[in-house]
């Protein structure tokens, strides 16, 4: 008789932006995706925050039209695209994730997770390149095209790249600090694994010759707002979100650069 | 210009916040995003559901800003509209209870 055999469970955890996140999956295929994905992201010496077993389903198990959607009913959060499901539960600690086995979907779930977790915390995920220079970390905002990539590609050898897609912003006590993460953008490599405090946010518009304008509260309040990533239909947590933008521009200056761009602009950063 | 009286009540799904003399607010419900001037700024500060929109013009548009009345009511108006239609502003023809 052939006994039925119980799937080992494999156990990463990712930790991004100080918060350690549990994956649990059977698939070891997926296991070595996620390390390819996330290496410099995952420990082993902390207890994860949160924990979310990964349940990997076979191709058109969703509607690939579907677009995101995020919300709280019955007391778990639901996160729902055209290739994913998930639930998560912030008081359990517990989620469930179903996804074929790829790196994006993952790594949409892990992002939303963190907006939702740092809105309650005055931080956010902000549109945005960042990098460390001399201790200290610079953001570079804005829409498509505006020049992200293009600024961390610049970057001299002495700036750490912390991303050149989403930028970790976290509020610890009276500071703002930004944190590495793995969400690549065009150039497809993860951000360094560090924190720096942030020194200033420069929104980004390409010109004929380098400049830099101080820009007003109101006006940085706008433009950040449209650069924070949030996906959750849920009007408490926006209102935290927007409290978090004021809260944050009060305190760390943005400026506008217009910039041409080539090295040269990078004289005028740290 | 209209004749019968109009009440302004803030909505609750907003969230604003007031920087000198100029408001930011941001529809929760959808995230858009309004700018107000130091002029929109008085006549929001002023939204209590009770004041009449008259009274509004008058105290704190006219008088502020040196604006005349009929001047002052159809920029009001024009602009009560816009935001009623974004449901920042509640626009009722009575008292609206807060």
């Amino acid at each position: 008789m052939k006994l039925p055999t119980v799937a080992e469970e494999h156990e990463v955890v990712i930790e991004i932006g100080g918060i350690p996140i549990a994956l649990q999956t059977t698939d070891p295929g997926f296991v070595s995706l996620l390390k390819g994905r996330y290496g410099s992201y995952m420990t082993s010496d902390t207890s994860p925050d949160f924990t979310f077993r990964v349940d990997l389903v076979p191709p058109d198990s969703f509607n690939p039209e579907d677009d995101a959607e995020v919300w709280f009913e019955n007391g778990e959060w639901r996160l729902e695209r055209g290739d994913f499901r998930a639930t998560w539960s912030q008081e359990s600690r517990q989620g469930l994730i179903r996804q074929t086995a790829n790196p994006y979907s993952i790594d949409s779930v892990l992002r939303i997770t963190h907006t939702l977790l740092l809105a309650r915390t005055g931080g956010f995920l902000l549109h945005a390149s960042s990098a460390v220079r001399n201790g200290k970390a610079f953001l570079f905002s804005g829409l498509s095209e505006a020049g992200k990539t293009t600024m961390a590609r610049l970057a001299p050898p002495d700036v750490a790249l912390l991303t050149d897609e989403a930028s970790y912003v976290r509020r610890i006590e009276d500071q703002y600090l930004a944190y590495g993460t793995p969400f690549a953008g065009e150039m497809g490599e993860p951000g360094k694994n560090i924190s720096a405090p942030i020194a200033a946010v420069y929104l980004l518009d390409k010109a004929p010759e380098n400049k830099i304008v101080r820009v007003d509260q109101a006006e940085a309040i706008q433009r950040l707002m449209r650069n924070i990533l949030f996906f959750a239909h849920d009007p408490e947590l926006v209102r935290m979100v927007f409290d978090s933008a004021c809260a944050f521009v009060a305190a760390v200056p943005v400026y506008r650069l217009s910039f041409f761009p080539d090295e040269r602009v990078w004289d005028l950063i740290g | 210009m209209p004749t019968t009286e109009k009440y302004l009540a803030k909505s609750t799904d907003i969230a604003a916040r007031t920087l000198g003399d100029e408001t930011i607010i941001m529809s929760t419900l959808d995230s858009t995003i309004f700018m107000l001037n130091p002029t929109g700024t008085a006549i929001w500060q002023a939204a209590d559901g009770n004041t009449p929109l008259s009274r509004i013009i008058e105290d704190k548009v006219c008088a502020e800003f040196d604006v005349p009345v009929e001047q002052a009511s159809a920029d009001a108006h024009h602009f009560i509209d816009e935001l009623a239609e974004h449901g920042i502003l509640v626009v009722s023809d009575h008292p609206i209870p807060q």
